[in-house]
């Protein structure tokens, strides 16, 4: 990625973005590994972390279920699907499935406003949501984790 | 894949393409693509920035300045490389078109940057897409890759002798990076944090060098003003507000979509007939008329036509095009306060006045949906938002104030409601319930 750019540190984002799809999460290994590569500290790398929403240095769940609750989507019911992911996974906000299949956001605006509400797991858009549709996904998603 | 949507009111410019198989570059050959780049390595720089002048295109991300007047205040000769770089951090509340235009015509987006790029004498340009829109950053690299092997892009580009780059960044979530120099900070590796101004980006910008930056909707109207003529342009819209506009409906509308309508196209019209109105047999409370930043219209203010200025004019602002449409059923308290959590969220922190401003305001706002709100609390929100405009180093600040005031001012009634302990009008029987503590 970096011959695409004039400095280095451009390619920061993108790399970071790369190595968590690749590793679930961002470890300190992969930290080091990425600041030294960039010529860059450490810290540096840890300050541009805490910035993006898509970013954590904390391991996740295999699919990141991640519900829209902004505006267009929270005045068509965002939040009983939400709270309905949460009964059903057993879980809350950022929290984990002990089975470590699935993880629950509540996410800002992902763009999915006129197809409201919606939902992202992990880079999977799913749109015009219900509860029943929500079941039918999640449940999708763990039949073809167990076969 | 977002479903399209069509009405006959439409007049197809940046749409004219949705659903035409256009991300194949053989197909978007046949639908005129990449002509109105050939026409423009024809023209005299000058020459194609007063076209774009002269077509009244102003910027579609939300504050709507003069494309092409951004276009000439980059300097003819600079010692650093000039860039074009394309907003697609697409993430104000309420607006998703950016996300069709890459899924549908990812070529025109390149094509506009393309032209820019012509038209200011820069050599490479940059597509800074959003995190979350993976699978469209995978049709855009596609997009680039196809235009690089045609030889439309890269070494001499259509024998002009001119050489022009074009790559794709994928962003990681922060709404705040879609403001032009938070944009440059990030595309640098950094957090994207504002830079102060001056100097502005179109003389120092991104890596030093001047950069004009566009919302990918402004890009993509370019190669069809070049090949259609500013003339043509101009008329679709109002005076001083040229062309077309991706409208995207949503909220309790019957027939929520991205609709393709001219500049000035009457917004209760846009509510009522090409939306299709309020559907469950319920009536119309208020109208975000350009993404979550913008006031909201109250059901007897949406006559209006939607083009920059008479949008203004209504005490709002046309913004990104996300038209919120909220019916009687909804609490504007609560809207509010999801408004003001999603502000708080994206605040980087960096100056005080937003950073404690929507702090407070979501603080605020959720105790007192919660009842334990006291009568002062009203005139402390309209005070304290009051306090944040024009007080922060880039538009956060103000985009969290403004529709905070015009939510406390239009509807204060329902603020009043929710005083002396009383439960929220609105709120389901036994919501509070099964809320789990969710963390924001």
């Amino acid at each position: 990625m970096v011959p695409h750019y004039p400095t280095k540190r451009s390619a920061l984002v993108p790399t970071l973005l790369y190595a968590q799809d690749e590793v679930g999460f961002l470890s300190d290994e992969v930290i080091a590994e990425i600041a030294s590569r960039l010529d860059l500290t450490e810290l540096e790398v840890r300050n541009v972390i805490s910035y993006y929403s898509l970013l954590t240095t904390k391991p996740r769940g295999k699919f990141n279920v991640q519900v829209c609750t902004n505006i267009s989507c929270l005045v068509l019911g965002a939040e009983d699907i939400l709270h309905h992911c949460a009964k059903k996974l057993g879980v809350g906000h950022k929290q984990t499935t002990p089975d470590g299949l699935f993880t629950l956001e509540e996410v800002e605006c992902i763009g999915a406003c006129s197809w409201a509400p919606a939902a992202q797991i992990n880079y999977d858009f799913h749109e015009n949501l219900t509860t029943e549709k929500m079941d039918r996904i999640l449940d999708e998603y763990k039949r073809k984790e167990m076969q | 894949m977002a479903d399209l949507v069509s009405h006959p009111d439409e007049i197809r410019v940046v749409s004219r393409r949705f659903g035409q198989g256009a991300t194949n570059i053989g197909r978007y050959l046949e639908l005129d693509g990449y002509k109105a780049v050939q026409k423009a390595l024809a023209m005299e720089p000058d020459a194609i920035i007063n076209e774009v002048k002269n077509s009244g295109l102003r910027g579609r991300g939300g504050a709507g300045f003069s494309t092409g007047m951004k276009w000439s205040f980059v300097p003819k000769q600079s010692a650093k490389p000039k860039y074009v770089l394309c907003n697609g951090d697409e993430s104000e509340p309420g607006t998703c078109k950016d996300r069709l235009i890459f899924e549908h015509d990812p070529h025109s987006v390149i094509e506009g940057v393309m032209i820019g790029a012509i038209a200011v004498g820069a050599k490479s340009g940059y597509i800074y897409i959003r995190g979350e829109y993976r699978y469209l950053s995978i049709i855009m690299q596609k997009a680039i890759q196809d235009a690089y092997a045609k030889g439309f892009v890269g070494k001499n580009i259509f024998g002009s002798g001119r050489d022009l780059d074009i790559y794709w960044h994928g962003g990681a979530g922060a709404y705040e990076v879609g403001e032009e120099s938070a944009l440059m900070e990030s595309l640098e590796g950094k957090r994207g944090i504002p830079r102060i101004r001056p100097p502005f980006p179109a003389v120092v910008g991104l890596w030093g060098g001047p950069t004009v930056i566009n919302n990918a909707e402004t890009l993509a109207n370019v190669p069809h003003i070049i090949l259609g003529g500013a003339d043509w342009y101009a008329k679709l819209g109002t005076p001083k507000n040229g062309g077309t506009r991706l409208f995207c409906l949503s909220g309790n509308i019957s027939k929520p979509g991205v609709y393709e309508l001219p500049m000035g196209y009457n917004l209760k019209k846009m509510v009522y007939e090409v939306g299709g109105g309020i559907p469950n047999g319920r009536t119309l409370k208020a109208v975000v008329p350009g993404g979550a930043s913008c006031p909201c219209l109250s059901a007897d203010e949406i006559d209006v036509a939607m083009d920059f200025d008479s949008v203004a004019k209504a005490g709002s602002m046309l913004g990104s095009g996300g038209v919120v449409v909220v019916d009687d059923q909804q609490c504007i308290v609560k809207f509010a306060l999801r408004t003001m959590k999603f502000y708080q969220h994206e605040s980087c922190g960096w100056c005080i006045p937003c950073r404690e401003g929507t702090d407070w305001l979501k603080k605020t706002l959720i105790r007192f949906h919660n009842g334990g709100g006291v009568k002062k609390d009203i005139d402390n929100m309209q005070y304290l938002a009051e306090n944040m405009l024009g007080r922060t180093f880039c538009p956060l600040g103000d985009a969290a104030a403004m529709p905070t005031i015009a939510f406390v001012k239009k509807f204060r009634k329902e603020f009043e409601d929710h005083l002396d302990g009383k439960p929220c009008p609105y709120e389901k029987e036994g919501a509070a319930e099964q809320v789990p503590a969710f963390a924001h």
